[in-house]
């Protein structure tokens, strides 16, 4: 016993240690949520807390159901793997409305649209199609550029098919 | 883009760590440094330096609780970080750290210093009254045992927890740099030299400024410099001074020599926008000079006061310059891009969260603690004032 008379503050030190390790673990069981590390280290509530939020995309499938015109144009040119709401936007409200006529997207810019995706930039791959504002300036895209399938030196079928002539985005 | 040549990402334009990052391992390599110098006295045995012990210990105390503070202030919501503890994730380095803090903090720092204290602390808990009083009582955590057998443990388990708190020390340090170090898509940060060079400097830097708090603080009571003792902490410093020196030479070298596809680009930087921070601050003003200078008191006898000149210029550089070293660091490596095409500048803000005033704030701070630990801690080498018997022998 005498080997420990010396130690009695040591292990009230000691003591606090526990003591803190304890209140740790107690605060922890009550600020750490329930669900947390259910599938890993996050809570797994947040999973269902975002399923549960609104959705604001209704998918392509959604749109070309409606617009198999455009959807067909599309698949043609090289936007075809370009999603519709991509450019026109979130559209979940339109194409699940009971009249989708009375929530009409707006159709987008397309002086400000297009670049977005083909402003020049040195951070591109070379063979993605870019162009530097010296392209055309002072014209919106479509002017010249169908949207949908927007390269210029299409084959002639495809061309007299749509009821203008180049360039497409005439037709009004 | 206003600061930007050349070719940078969109990501890389604005720096996302300001100068709180780099405060932050600077006064973490403080403490690190002080704690260093306390374990000259306890581990082996320098008795001349026994002067500035204490006063190790609490600048080291002082500067510690401060660290976290430019982390906190740089992420902001601080009520989020305890959930670094609360849940810990194993692979974060960030969150591990967390643990290394608080040990190094609780079971290194504090532990030490209550030791170390307790004579007094337990002194005082009969001698003063009131609200102080009260505060000693409960230091003692209720025991009053300060039998020579009691003390004489106490200086034993103090020597084992000095023994432990070097390589805590190490750590808690190493693993700023190794945050550095371990970023392999930085060739500016990513090298295993980094722990090294980090450790090493702030030992330099931790040397020195309770060097300067020692010299500092025994003017300011009035008292005369314990000459000796500077001067065994000065040949200490230079010993130290001259492996990270060494240390830092050796990864520049081998950049040098490796120059991999970064070289080209970094050399530019260097030769550019960090000159003046890099060559002229940190390795000019803030290594070689004090390198000389700290030699030329080791080569040749001088009288007192020009040695002691000599101290407190050598000192003061090395604090620039191992500031400067992780303003480098830290600053430099956001300046180029990845691409290696261009790079950009930093810009310090005066009065935002993560300006210049908040960072002044936060190096002011770590003072305001020393200053109130030493009312309540005395850490003054001359006992006869408090007249409490001699506690560690
Ligand atoms: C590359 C961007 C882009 C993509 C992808 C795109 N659109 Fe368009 N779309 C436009 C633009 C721009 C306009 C407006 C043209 C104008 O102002 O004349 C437009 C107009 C429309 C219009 C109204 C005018 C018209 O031509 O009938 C419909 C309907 C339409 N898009 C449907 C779709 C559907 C469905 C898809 C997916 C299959 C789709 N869009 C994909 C850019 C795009
Ligand atoms: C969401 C991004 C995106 C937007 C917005 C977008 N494009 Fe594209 N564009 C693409 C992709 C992807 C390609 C295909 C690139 C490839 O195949 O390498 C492409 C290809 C093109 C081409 C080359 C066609 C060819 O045959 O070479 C033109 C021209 C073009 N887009 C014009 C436009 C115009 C005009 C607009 C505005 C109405 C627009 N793009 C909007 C992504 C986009
Ligand atoms: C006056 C008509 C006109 C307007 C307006 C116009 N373009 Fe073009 N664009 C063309 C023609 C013609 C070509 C084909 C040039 C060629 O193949 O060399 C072309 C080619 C392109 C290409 C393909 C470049 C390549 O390297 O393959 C892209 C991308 C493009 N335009 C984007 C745009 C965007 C974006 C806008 C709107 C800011 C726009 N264009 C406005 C006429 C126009």
């Amino acid at each position: 016993m005498s080997a420990f008379k010396n130690t009695g503050h040591l292990l009230r030190f000691a003591g606090l240690f526990v003591i803190a390790f304890f209140i740790f673990l107690i605060v922890r069981h009550f600020v750490v949520p329930k669900s947390f590390g259910e599938y890993g280290h996050y809570r797994g509530n947040a999973i269902k807390e975002d399923a549960a939020r609104p959705s604001y995309y209704a998918g392509h499938e959604a749109c070309e159901g409606c617009h198999s015109d455009v959807a067909d144009k599309k698949s043609h040119g090289k936007h075809a793997h370009v999603n519709c709401e991509a450019c026109h936007g979130p559209q979940l409200a339109h194409a699940s409305a009971d009249d989708p006529s009375k929530h009409k997207p707006v159709l987008p810019d397309t002086t400000v649209l297009c670049k977005q995706c083909h402003a020049a930039s040195a951070a591109k791959p070379k063979n993605f199609p870019q162009v530097g504002d010296d392209h055309m300036p002072g014209m919106a895209c479509k002017d010249c550029h169908n949207p949908h399938s927007p390269a210029m030196d299409q084959a002639p079928a495809e061309k007299t098919a749509s009821t203008s002539k180049a360039p497409q985005g005439g037709k009004k | 883009m206003n600061g930007v040549e050349g070719f940078m990402y969109p990501n890389e334009i604005g720096l996302q760590w300001s100068i709180l990052i780099v405060l932050y391992p600077y006064i973490t390599g403080l403490v690190a440094g002080a704690f260093i110098l306390a374990s000259l006295v306890r581990i082996f045995r320098v008795e001349a330096v026994r002067p500035t012990y204490r006063l190790a210990l609490l600048t080291a105390l002082s500067f510690l609780l401060v660290a976290p503070l430019p982390l906190q202030l740089h992420l902001g919501h601080p009520e989020r970080s305890p959930e670094m503890y609360f849940t810990p994730h194993s692979t974060s380095a960030m969150a591990m750290f967390g643990y290394v803090y608080l040990w190094y903090l609780m079971a290194v720092l504090v532990f030490e210093i209550w030791l170390d204290y307790r004579a007094e602390i337990v002194h005082f808990s009969k001698t003063k009254k009131g609200l102080v009083g009260f505060i000693y009582k409960v230091m003692t955590l209720g025991s009053t045992n300060v039998s020579h057998k009691a003390l004489e443990l106490d200086e034993k388990i103090g020597w084992i927890v000095t023994l432990i708190g070097i390589p805590s020390a190490f750590i808690l340090h190493g693993y700023v740099g190794f945050i550095f170090g371990s970023i392999k898509a930085n060739p500016w940060w990513n090298s295993p030299l980094m722990p090294v060079v980090f450790i090493f400097s702030a030992m330099v830097s931790g040397i020195s400024a309770v060097m300067l708090l020692y010299m500092a603080t025994t003017k300011l009571r009035g008292l005369k410099i314990d000459i000796a003792c500077v001067d065994t902490i000065a040949m200490y410093l230079f010993y130290t001074f001259i492996i990270d020196f060494a240390v830092e030479s050796l990864d520049l070298i081998h950049r040098i020599y490796e120059a991999d596809e970064s070289f080209r680009s970094l050399n530019f930087m260097v030769h550019t926008k960090l000159y003046i921070p890099h060559i002229v601050i940190q390795i000019m003003l803030g290594t070689l000079t004090p390198l000389i200078l700290l030699a030329i008191t080791q080569l040749f006898k001088l009288p007192e006061f020009v040695r002691k000149r000599i101290y407190v210029i050598a000192g003061s550089l090395i604090m620039v310059g191992v500031f400067a070293m992780r303003w480098n660091v830290v600053i430099g490596g956001q300046l180029f891009s990845k691409s290696f095409l261009g790079y950009t500048t930093y810009k310090l803000a005066l009065v935002t969260k993560e300006g210049l005033l908040a960072a002044i704030a936060l190096c002011i701070l770590p003072f305001i603690f020393l200053y109130a630990l030493q009312h309540f801690l005395p850490p003054w080498p001359e006992k006869d004032n408090t007249g409490v018997p001699e506690a560690t022998h």
